[in-house]
């Protein structure tokens, strides 16, 4: 199903939280590789501890890379969807504004471009992209 | 994915030990929507992931739910076909008659089998 002859639809499913774990640098490089070689970054999946990489409050130093507006700037640049858990997020104090207020809280983390988005999502990108690669601590 | 894995089952490979993180029973989440999204479903058990299979566990004292009752559950979503690494098992001091669930082994060649007649793979 790949539009051009060679290139490829890619998802990716990053369960590694930012910082703790190699996972999301991975995934970062993998991304920015595949996209650079004239591959697709369609999907991005964030599930179990990679949930984390969706939390707009994160505030690395400086002169770290920032992983979450690394993934904003995918979602920008090449129109990569950032999927998230809601169920993983939930229980992790990741909600977006409408959870918050649902869920009677006094502020949410999450906010476009990451979408909070059923296990189903995960299944479906399984199936409508060339490849789903994980990236796991 | 290509045409040609559309009527592969979803393979859903366990490497987790019950309560070692939420692992196991975020992996078993995935397997439980994929089956209610009408795909075909197989559930490897490997490494510490076959100590999801021993018997007589209860909730514990952490107060956090156990993975049997998931397990149990397993069957009404038409998630029948269970394998277990029996190299895995064997290392456990487990084996497949003790086991509450029908469960088939998988010897170390037969891996590699398994693995490449599922899409997509995923790997909690």
């Amino acid at each position: 199903m790949a539009s051009e002859q060679g290139k490829l639809r890619y998802a990716l499913v990053v369960l590694g939280g930012p910082y703790s774990q190699a996972a999301t640098h991975s995934a970062l490089r993998f991304g920015e590789a595949l996209i650079t070689q004239g591959h697709r970054l369609d999907t991005v999946f964030f599930y179990h501890d990679g949930v984390y990489n969706a939390s707009r409050l994160a505030a690395p130093p400086q002169d770290e890379p920032h992983l979450v507006d690394a993934w904003v700037r995918l979602a920008n640049d090449q129109g990569t969807e950032l999927l998230v858990c809601v169920a993983a997020a939930l229980r992790r104090g990741l909600l977006d504004e409408r959870e918050a207020q649902r869920h009677g809280k006094p502020a949410f983390s999450v906010e476009p471009p990451f979408v909070l988005a059923g296990i189903g999502q995960l299944v479906e990108a399984g199936i409508t992209h060339d490849r789903l690669v994980t990236f796991a601590p | 994915m290509s045409d040609d894995t559309a009527d592969m089952p979803l393979l859903v490979i366990l490497r987790h030990a019950p309560h070692d993180g939420s692992w196991l029973r975020e992996g078993l989440d995935v397997a439980l929507v994929a089956a209610a999204f009408g795909r075909a479903v197989t559930l490897l058990f490997m490494g510490d992931g076959v100590e999801a299979l021993r018997p007589g566990q209860k909730a514990g004292p952490l107060g956090q739910k156990g993975t049997h009752p998931t397990l149990d559950m397993l069957a009404m979503y038409d998630i029948e076909d269970l394998r277990v690494d029996a190299t895995s098992l064997a290392e456990r001091g487990l084996s497949i008659a003790e086991l509450p669930w029908p469960v088939r082994p998988v010897t170390a060649e037969a891996l590699p089998a398994v693995i490449a007649s599922a899409s997509p793979v995923f790997n909690f």
